[in-house]
Order: C-alpha cells, then sequence, then structure tokens
C-alpha cells in the first residue's frame, strides 16, 4: 500500500512509506486482530504490518465521523437507520471531542466509572464500539466490561455485580421429555439455570415448542423456581404460541448486524417489535418486564452473505444495535459455534469472546456467552476454562450449562454444569439473589452456605423416586 | 508403633449423584458426580477420550486404497473402478478455512470426469460420490453397509437405475456433488459425506440428494437425510429413506424444498402421553 494516491479516504506514513485505505469499512476491516472470516471474506488485512498500521489510522479517527460516515448505507439498512436516528447527543456529549484512540484511554481512566458509563451509552453506536476494542488489548476489554454495570429482571434480577447467572440448557436429539426432564434436574442440582432454563428444539415447529413451554413452565411453578423459561424457536413460531395460549416467559430470536441478514433469518425489526408486545402483554415477569432473549454470533452476516464488506466483529456490534431497542433480559453470543472458517482456533475464539462481552456491555446489555468450540475447531476444554474465566472476572452476565459439557443435540461443546460452580467458586461469584435465596430454601445448597448438598434435597428425591420406582 | 493413619472410616472425594440411573432416558452426560465441584477423574478422561477420537475423524485422511478394495468385494460391485477426485482445498488446514475451495472442484478433476463422459451419450439416471467431509471416518464405516442396503433396491426397482462410475473426493464439501453430476450428464446426484463429528458420535456419515445437479445451487435444492451410522439412523433405515427420496424425486423431476420425506409421517404424535416425572402426579 506504499504510493498512496488521493483515492484514499485516510492515510498514515511510517518513516518514508504512505499506507492508504479508501473507507472507514476497509479501515475498520484492516484493523481488526487476526481472524478466519475475515480472511475468508477478503477484508483482513494483507500484513502485520499493515494491520499494525491500520490500527494506528484508526485510533485518529475522531468520534463524530462514525455518525457521518456509514459502513452499510443509510437508505438501504433499517439498522444503520435505528442506530443514526436514535443517537443520542446529549450522551453522546462527554465523549464527542475524543477520537478512537482517545475514547481507549478515557475508558481505561477514572473518568469512567460505572455511573459515567452508564450515561453515555446511548451515545455510542456499535461502530465506535467495535473500533475501539480493535485496539484494546484482552485486559482493556475485560477491565472496561467490568466497570459497565448492566442490571435486568423477569421473574429474578440479573446482571448484579458480583453476580454470574447460567442458562440451563437441557437439549435433547428427539425431545424426548423424560430426557430433557433428567437433564433439567441434573442443572438444577448444580445450581445452574437463573439466567433462564432454554431448550434449543430438535423438531422446530408451534406444536413442539408448546409443548416444551409448558413442560418447563409446569417445573418452574412445581418447584417455585425464581426463573424464565425459553423455547429457542423462530419469534414468528413464538408469536404463535402466545396466540395459542402457552405460557411464553421470553422470546428468543437470532440476530444479525444487518438487514440483509435478518432478512436471511426471516424477520425484521417490526417482528421482534410485535412479538415484544405480545409478550408484554402475557404479563409474566414478578421483578421485571425484560422479555426478549438475543443470540449472535460473528460471521452470522458473512454466512448470509450480507457483511457489506463489512469485518465481523462490526457485523456482530451492529447487532447490538438491534437488542438495545428492546430492552432484552439476556444476549447471548455463541461465540465459537459457527466454526473453523470464521474463528479458527481457541486463540480467535478467545479474543472474539472479549470483544463481544465488551461492546455489548458498552452499549448498555446484558451479554452472556456460549463459550464453546466444535470438534473441527482448533480448540479444547482449556481453551473454554481460559475464556470462561476471562469472561467472568470482566463480569460476564451468564454462561451456559450443560451435562457434561456435551450437547448431543446441536453437537458441539459449551460449558458444564460443573464449569458453572467452579468459576463461581474461584473468583466468588454468587447466583442471581431471587435464585440463590431458592437455592438455599430449597436445600439445594446445604447448611445456607455456598457449597452443594450431599444429599438430593426432599422434593427432587421424591420425583426421582416416582420415576425409579425406589422407596 | 505410633499409627500414622487415622481409624475413622475413610471419607470419600468424590460425591456420587443418585440420579445418574436416569442414564438409561438419555445420552446427555448427566449424574456425573463431584470432587469438590468439579467433574471426577473417570468423567473427564472420558470425555477427553470422546474428544480425541472426534478430532481423529476430523484429521484423519480418507483410506482411499481401503475402500477401493472393499468395493470390488461387494455383489454390486461394478465393472468401472472408482473415480478419484480432489476439491480446490490442498489440505486439511485450507479446508477448514475455505469452505467455498471445498465446494469446487480442481481442474485435473474436471479434466478427469469430462474424458470420462466424452465417451458416453446417454445419461445416467445417478451419480453416487463419496466425499470426505469432515469425518473420514465416518465414510470408511458407514459407506459400504449402506451401499449393500441401497444399490440393490435400485437394480430391482421395476426401472432399474442406471448408475455413473462412483466418484471418491478428497478435501470436498457437500456442494461438491452437484459440478460431478453435471459433468458426468446425471439426471440426479447423491452425495455420501462425513458430518461435523459429534462428541458422541465421530461416525456420522450424511446424504444430500439433488435432482438435475449443476455447479452453484444452494441448499435449498438439495434433501438431506442426516445421523447414518450404526447407533443413529441404521444403514437398512437410511436406505430405505433415501430409495423413498430417490423415488419421489424421480418421479416429480425435482428435489429440495419442494420435496417432502414422508416416511415418518406414521410415527408422529405417539409421545404427546409421555411423562415430565419432575412433575407428573402418577405413574
Amino acid at each position: 500500500m506504499t504510493n498512496a494516491s488521493s483515492k484514499f479516504r485516510f492515510r498514515h506514513t511510517v518513516g518514508e512509506r504512505t499506507f492508504g485505505f479508501q473507507s472507514l469499512t476497509e479501515l475498520m476491516a484492516k484493523a481488526t486482530p487476526a481472524r478466519s472470516g475475515d480472511r475468508l471474506a477478503g477484508v483482513a488485512a494483507d500484513t502485520a504490518e499493515e494491520r499494525a498500521i491500520a490500527q494506528m489510522t484508526l485510533a485518529d479517527v475522531p468520534l463524530k465521523l462514525f455518525l457521518e460516515e456509514v459502513v452499510v448505507p443509510y437508505e438501504d439498512d433499517e439498522i444503520t437507520r435505528l442506530i443514526i436516528d436514535e443517537h443520542d447527543k446529549s450522551a453522546f456529549a462527554p465523549i464527542s471531542h475524543l477520537t478512537v484512540g482517545g475514547l481507549r484511554d478515557w475508558l481505561l481512566s477514572d473518568l469512567a466509572t460505572p455511573t459515567t458509563l452508564h450515561a453515555i451509552r446511548a451515545g455510542v453506536t456499535p461502530e465506535m464500539a467495535a473500533a475501539v476494542s480493535k485496539i484494546m488489548r484482552n485486559q482493556d476489554l475485560i477491565l472496561v466490561a467490568k466497570k459497565c454495570h448492566v442490571k435486568t429482571a423477569f421473574r429474578n434480577t440479573i446482571g448484579l455485580p458480583g453476580h454470574l447467572s447460567t442458562r440451563l440448557q437441557p437439549n435433547h436429539p428427539t425431545d424426548d421429555l423424560t430426557g430433557i426432564a433428567a437433564s433439567i434436574l441434573d442443572g438444577l442440582m448444580y445450581a445452574n439455570g437463573d439466567a433462564v432454563i432454554g431448550i434449543n428444539p430438535a423438531t422446530d415447529n408451534v406444536a413442539q415448542a408448546c409443548r416444551l413451554m409448558k413442560m418447563m413452565d409446569d417445573v418452574i411453578q412445581h418447584y417455585e423456581i425464581p426463573t424464565q423459561s425459553c423455547v429457542l424457536t423462530h419469534v414468528t413460531n413464538t408469536i404463535e404460541c402466545i396466540e395459542q395460549g402457552a405460557p411464553v416467559d421470553l422470546v428468543f430470536q437470532s440476530i444479525g448486524g444487518t438487514q440483509a441478514t435478518n432478512d436471511s433469518f426471516g424477520f425484521n425489526l417490526a417482528t421482534l417489535a410485535e412479538a415484544q408486545d405480545a409478550a408484554l402483554s402475557l404479563k409474566r415477569g414478578t421483578v421485571g418486564n425484560n422479555v426478549m432473549y438475543f443470540e449472535t454470533g460473528q460471521g452470522s452476516a458473512l454466512s448470509a452473505n450480507a457483511h457489506h464488506n463489512v469485518d465481523q466483529q462490526t457485523c456482530e456490534a451492529r447487532a447490538y444495535a438491534v437488542a438495545r431497542k428492546f430492552n432484552p433480559l439476556l444476549v447471548n453470543t455463541v461465540v465459537g459455534f459457527i466454526g473453523p472458517e470464521y474463528l479458527y482456533d481457541g486463540k480467535e475464539i478467545t479474543r472474539a469472546g472479549l470483544e463481544d462481552h465488551f461492546c455489548a456491555k458498552l452499549l448498555g446489555l446484558p451479554m452472556g456467552c456460549d463459550v464453546c468450540y466444535t470438534n473441527h475447531a482448533q480448540a479444547d476444554q482449556n481453551d473454554m476454562d481460559n475464556l470462561m474465566t476471562l469472561l467472568a472476572v470482566s463480569g460476564c452476565t451468564f454462561i451456559m450449562g450443560i451435562p457434561g459439557s456435551d450437547d448431543i443435540m446441536l453437537n458441539y461443546q459449551t460449558t458444564s454444569f460443573h464449569d458453572a460452580m467452579y468459576v463461581r467458586q474461584a473468583l466468588g461469584l454468587n447466583p442471581s439473589p431471587e435464585f440463590d435465596q431458592w437455592l438455599k430454601h430449597t436445600r439445594i445448597f446445604q447448611d445456607d452456605q455456598f457449597t452443594l448438598n450431599h444429599k438430593i434435597p426432599g422434593a427432587f428425591e421424591h420425583s426421582l423416586n416416582r420415576l425409579l420406582g425406589g422407596a | 508403633m505410633k499409627r500414622i493413619f487415622p481409624t475413622h472410616p475413610i471419607e470419600e472425594a468424590v460425591v456420587e449423584n443418585p440420579w445418574h440411573k436416569l442414564r438409561s432416558f438419555t445420552d446427555a452426560r448427566i449424574g456425573l458426580g463431584r470432587a469438590g465441584v468439579s467433574v471426577p477423574t473417570k468423567h473427564l478422561l472420558a470425555f477427553q477420550l470422546a474428544h480425541a477420537q472426534a478430532i481423529d475423524a476430523v484429521h484423519s485422511p480418507l483410506n482411499i486404497d481401503g475402500l477401493t478394495a472393499s468395493f470390488a468385494e461387494q455383489d454390486w460391485s461394478m465393472e468401472h473402478t472408482p473415480i478419484r477426485l480432489h476439491s480446490q482445498a490442498e489440505n486439511r488446514a485450507t479446508y477448514l478455512q475455505r469452505p467455498d475451495w471445498g465446494r469446487r472442484l480442481h481442474r485435473t478433476s474436471i479434466e478427469r470426469l469430462q474424458e470420462h463422459s466424452s465417451s458416453r451419450s446417454e445419461p445416467y439416471d445417478l451419480a453416487i460420490v463419496i466425499v470426505d467431509g469432515l469425518s473420514a471416518f465416518a465414510i470408511e464405516e458407514n459407506t459400504v453397509p449402506f451401499l449393500n442396503e441401497l444399490l440393490p433396491r435400485l437394480q430391482d426397482d421395476a426401472t432399474p437405475w442406471s448408475i455413473a462410475p462412483l466418484c471418491i473426493v478428497e478435501q470436498g464439501r457437500v456442494a461438491i456433488g452437484d459440478p460431478i453430476g453435471e459433468i458426468l450428464n446425471a439426471r440426479c446426484v447423491i452425495v455420501l459425506v462425513g458430518e461435523r463429528p459429534g462428541l458422541s458420535s465421530p461416525d456420522s456419515m450424511g446424504l444430500y440428494l439433488t435432482w438435475a445437479p449443476k455447479a452453484g445451487l444452494t441448499d435449498a435444492y438439495r434433501n438431506c437425510i442426516s445421523n447414518i451410522r450404526l447407533a443413529g439412523l441404521n444403514h437398512h433405515d437410511a436406505a430405505r429413506k433415501a430409495y423413498y427420496l430417490l423415488s419421489e424425486a424421480r418421479t416429480k423431476k425435482l428435489s429440495g424444498v419442494q420435496l417432502k420425506d414422508r416416511t415418518d409421517d406414521s410415527v408422529l404424535e405417539h409421545d404427546n402421553e409421555q411423562h415430565n416425572f419432575l412433575v407428573s402426579q402418577t405413574k
């Protein structure tokens, strides 16, 4: 990229060489820490040097430019319109004089307290968050995310500092109710499930979703568990379930950062608004009204061929604009699920997990992470231990919990019920307060302490014996 | 002599979970017990073995000579030896990062296929393409027993199927079957491919069917039968489904979203009365 001519929008000179970048989109992509998905898209830096130069160039870009130069055209994309039209200028004021590099310094400084970070949220656009994350080290992402407190509530309170919640994920390859109930029991006995009990259905239709919603609702009511359930089916299915009178706590949808991605998923912002209204009308929350559960993940836009040559991490951050429009209870970046063509190995998965968590928290979202990998990625349980621990240090809202890390329906590995107990014990983190009380009350925790009971509590023992024909 | 060991009974470090008996109802790794809050050694090592097997399945190359020799021993053995092909992905590392290259044929493979098809004027009814995909192990385990079930059905059909020489592809993905079928002038193609290995299923094979294959078709034009393996969808049932789809495709001259697999309709709705033991008041 020497001999930069006037076609370059951004330039940076080192010694006698000048590097040029034609657009903010190109600059952002080339400044992104290396990953396979950007190489697949053909937008990554050609050399390590070009990446480092792009990061320097990006650091000099004023934040105000992000409000003038969009990465996906305003006319073509409702998410760009959402970002620009709903940008809060007064919230932006305290940081409006900064460059991207200046924002990093500001975020790390004592000026950025939980209170000031809360105050600027609505002034930060996803592209600003993505840009600054690209020039932050992992420890920067951790430290700043930890200062961003995001509290949500439905039947319990999620996201308080010093707490870590878990989604209990009792998936089964044929949606067998006994198999699902067995995994729910296992999870509850290991103190998991305060974020949500959430099933990915094997058979994805309205009838099956209603059946699974009813099943989970029965369990939650029977044992009076202060938590919520969700069937991770398409948003339009959930709307139908509500019309049919099914007990819907949370509405689920996978979301992406461009309108074309979401078109390929079969929904738009109006669909989500309709679903949110429908779920709110049921008034099923007891301590709060956050009724949406979103999942995201770097690479989804490219996978749908809907990325507009925007790098995958910036596309991901734009999905958070969609999420925050609908005040979700939970957002989950399913970081290692998509495969090695997007995030090749444990190093890339770790980096992406920390970036996603940071950007989402900066934008004010209750971000959790499916710390996971597939068997064709260069990753193993040790990589997951590392990422899970780093995320827990950074105040991650929730992680997944599944029996023995093995999802026998989706065929990938995520964090186990045991893993959640490990990280809570290692870092002194508690489940959500209402759920914590329930664990003590039912004696899943023994002696009011944060230790698991050696014996199965009476109510559950009774159910187990009924099935197994015991005493 | 002074006793250095305590006389009281030794406490177990591992706390067992009485609900481990529920393993008879699910393959999920429930009731593992715990050492402190962690997974006991026995289950930790079992997990690592399962992961090791899945990794090996992804990275082991397909034993083509062994597969070809095994084909030659079968009753249905074809006169033409299998055609060996390669995608544009040079090796496994490239293959994993460039799915687009795994969908396209290497130039020399295109020439090999063209050479074959130029010697023949009639179209084939069917091309069968065997692809390593993400588990060569799955192909080595399942191809022969599956073809033993499928090929006799096709040969005994009222209108027997003319079948192109088997093709074996290295570093391939599902969509590579379409250009192969197109060049061979086949009315239909089925691709047998090693699926992404699960922790408890490193040997799972998938089948994809395209009517009127040509390069560039999307998934919407394909039908899929998944999880073909001894402990999953067994070879007999998989062949029955495949034969049904092939016959329907041939009759309707289409495949994909407009072609529905109705072989399971009779078993739907069987489990509405299934019990959730956590809340059931009876039984």
